[in-house]
């Protein structure tokens, strides 16, 4: 079965129309596959074991987890000897192939924002300090707005210096209005802010929170505390928590991830920062190790920087751009 | 979460015992157990193949072949490597300039406004100096707002001429400082991706015209294998003096410390180590080496333990101990010790051998003030012979102390257990981990 059919099928679930944007950008990324998996490629004509260090390395430098890494070469190798493949050129849908697998592990992805039926739908952001909460709550409020969608935003980073006047800024770029405060503590600052996207009628409410290291057991609490505040207002909300990820996070951001699923139903990642050369390969693993896909990536510092994420364009991704070592 | 390296080590030097002998063939198990342990402490892929390769020449050689105890030798080598592959000694700022300026320079979110607050507050605080702020990001949303409600916090001055160009905000910020006798200039720049050639041109701008006495670059310790690009791409474009290190109070490994100095030979400065303005610490070698190791920052701890520790108070139980006596009135005392420590789980995380299970337990700072209550809620004389603590006793002092009965008995029995141990440690059967 060809990759693109196999592609299909994954997102058969998926609307028509989403499909046509896919098929968009995969021109595209057919056309740049000029990779260091070809390059490989060019360099072993057969499959040996050097051909799989470097592969191994390829896979390592784009920080996809160790141990998915690993499970992966493994997996190749053991699929090489059962169905003979000798030539290295046989090997390269195969790589992909299995690369898919991993990210897609028989579920259905969907990476879209999961609506509330009716009423404001809330969308948390969470994650560590500087990956780009605000800036990515900023970014899709404007996708939002241009959606025709009425959108409040509530600053509960009330702890880094600057952070409110940071979302203030964003909400006056999105025309969207903030809610803020700078003597009320997080938990009561989103209290205040969903309140009013009830009586308001807002379409979404995007809530920011401060950045938190994953160890820190006290500011874990309080999200617990945020997560139940929004969801007695609104039984089933947060609709969605989304964690943002840095894309030059290393095996970090799989403790990430596992850390923040306890406290917090994550529904999806934003990876951001994907515009620099980092592959945030880390996703791979996170998807397979806790189960959460990306929903969205952030590809620059304008307010039209984000996007929805493409696994295929992605997984090609990881392989450019990797050429300029001749070792 | 992950299995750390001592972990590792520890059952490969088990593994190496059993042998009595290393050779080619047994030491390959324990070299790929090592090089997956530094893979995931984001150890620069190439960094890792060759460490493995000068370990495993080494671990062959003469010296350990003829060593009692390879095992252990084995370990040293290990950390030894780690150790010179992260560089010696420590280096210091520059400090002869008059004003001497400071530029941080780093990737989006790295913490360099943070970074220049801590940096501000310890040059004051611990060197004497009257210290300049300057707010040179004027792209990201309220970035000169963040940077001037930290200077109000540490009551240190803040130079900005809102979103002017970042060159002259620079140069004018020098001439300020030196009517204004500031002895240090700390530039504050936007983040920027490395790859971003406008943004760059900008930062080389800035250093043709004012020439910095040191350029630092940021670097969050999370990033992974993409650290090196990021390193060289701002090497390539600026003089880097030396790296900051930030949000090491994580549990990343900080694995890119090794990429900064193995590959491109700039020194790590500092390290943060907290969001609080006086989290900032020099940067030790040995001590990042055995976090990547997993082997625990015993130096760290004892360092701190030296700082809030009573000597004469340590001295008095260190002496009991000696005895084989420990009651509760010395529980207690060490109980308000450890407290001025800081998080309970910091302080096991610190220590070499401490087993995995052991290290991810969260203790909650109320549980040892109820611990605290309940002791207190015993005569002096209880404190000292909790013998004689039975029903009617228990229950007043579970009274007194508002705790219940259960956890009365509770802490008597961890007591107890704690001193069975001591006598353990005294009688010479306490083992240490390698």
């Amino acid at each position: 079965m060809g990759l693109f059919d196999k592609f299909k099928n994954i997102f058969s679930k998926s609307k028509s129309e989403e499909l046509e944007t896919y098929e968009k950008g995969l021109q595209k990324t057919r056309h740049e596959f000029t990779s260091k998996l070809k390059l490989l490629n060019s360099k072993y004509k057969k499959v040996t074991n050097e051909y799989f260090d470097e592969l191994e390395e390829i896979l390592i430098m784009a920080d996809i987890g160790v141990n998915t890494v690993m499970d992966f070469v493994d997996r190749l190798k053991r699929r090489v000897k059962k169905e003979n493949i000798v030539d290295s050129k046989d090997l390269l849908d195969i790589i992909v192939d299995e690369m898919f697998i991993i990210y897609v592990n028989n579920d259905v992805i969907v990476n879209k924002i999961n609506y509330a039926p009716s009423g404001p739908t809330v969308i948390l952001f969470v994650g560590v300090n500087g990956v780009g909460k605000t800036t990515t709550i900023g970014k899709l409020a404007y996708k939002l707005v241009n959606e025709n969608k009425k959108v409040l935003l509530i600053a509960g980073d009330t702890f880094r210096a600057g952070a409110i006047e940071q979302i203030i800024e964003w909400g006056e770029k999105t025309n969207s209005k903030v809610i803020s405060s700078k003597d009320k503590d997080p938990s009561s600052v989103i209290f205040d802010g969903i309140n009013l996207a009830l009586e308001e009628n807002y379409d979404v409410v995007l809530v920011d929170t401060a950045g938190r290291l994953q160890n820190k057991d006290n500011l874990m609490k309080e999200l617990e505390k945020i997560n139940r505040v929004i969801g007695k207002i609104i039984p089933g909300a947060p609709h969605e928590t989304l964690l943002v990820i840095d894309a030059t996070t290393g095996q970090n951001g799989i403790s990430q991830a596992k850390s923040f699923k306890e406290i917090t139903d994550i529904s999806g990642i934003v990876l951001t920062k994907l515009d620099g050369t980092a592959k945030g390969g880390i996703v791979l693993a996170i998807k397979e190790t806790v189960g959460v896909p990306v929903k969205y990536v952030g590809l620059g510092e304008k307010k039209e920087d984000l996007q929805v994420f493409d696994i295929e364009k992605y997984i090609y991704g990881l392989f450019k751009n990797m050429e300029d070592e001749n070792d | 979460m992950f299995e750390s390296l001592g972990d590792r080590l520890q059952s490969a030097v088990k593994k190496i015992r059993g042998y009595g002998k290393i050779t080619e063939d047994n030491i390959s198990e324990v070299t790929r157990e090592i090089r997956l342990a530094l893979l995931e402490a984001d150890v620069n892929y190439k960094v890792v193949k060759e460490f493995i390769a000068n370990v495993k020449e080494k671990a062959l050689g003469e010296e350990v072949a003829k060593s009692l105890k390879p095992g252990e030798m084995f370990v040293k080598i290990v950390k030894d490597e780690l150790v010179s592959l992260l560089g010696g000694e420590k280096a210091d700022l520059y400090v002869d300039g008059n004003p001497s300026i400071l530029m941080l320079v780093g990737l989006q979110g790295a913490g360099k406004t943070t970074m220049i607050g801590k940096l501000g507050l310890m040059l004051r605080k611990k060197y004497n100096k009257k210290p300049l702020l300057v707010a040179c990001d004027v792209y990201r949303p309220a970035a000169i707002e963040q940077l001037k409600q930290i200077g109000r916090e540490l009551n240190i001055e803040v130079y900005d001429e809102g979103k002017n160009d970042p060159v002259l905000i620079a140069k004018n910020a020098i001439n300020y400082a030196k009517e204004n006798k500031f002895n240090y200039v700390l530039l504050d720049t936007a983040g920027r991706l490395h790859i971003d050639e406008a943004l760059m041109d900008e930062l080389n701008n800035i250093n043709t015209d004012v020439k910095p006495d040191e350029i630092l670059l940021v670097v969050d310790s999370m990033t992974g294998q993409d650290a090196i690009n990021v390193i060289e791409g701002f090497n390539n474009t600026l003089p880097l003096t030396g790296a900051i290190l930030t949000k090491l109070d994580g549990d990343t490994r900080g694995g890119a410390a090794l990429s900064i100095r193995h590959l491109t030979n700039i020194p790590i400065k500092f390290v943060g180590v907290s969001e609080k303005m006086d989290g900032i610490e020099p940067f030790y070698p040995e001590r990042i080496a055995t976090r990547i190791l997993g082997m625990g920052d015993i130096m760290t701890m004892l360092e701190k333990a030296e700082e809030v520790i009573d000597q004469d108070e340590a001295m008095k139980t260190a002496k009991k101990l000696e005895q084989g006596k420990f009651d509760l009135e010395d529980f207690l005392s060490q109980l308000k010790q450890i407290k001025k420590l800081g998080p309970l789980e910091n302080i096991i995380k610190m220590l070499p051998g401490v087993p995995k299970e052991l290290k991810n337990v969260k203790v909650d700072p109320k549980d040892m003030a109820h611990i605290e209550a309940i002791i207190l809620s015993m005569t002096p004389y209880e404190r000292r012979h909790p013998e004689v603590l039975k029903a009617t006793r228990k229950l007043r002092i579970a009274k007194g102390s508002g705790r219940s009965v259960e956890e009365v008995n509770r802490l008597l029995k961890q007591f107890e257990e704690m001193r069975k141990m001591i006598k353990q440690f005294k009688n010479g059967n306490f083992k240490m981990p390698f």
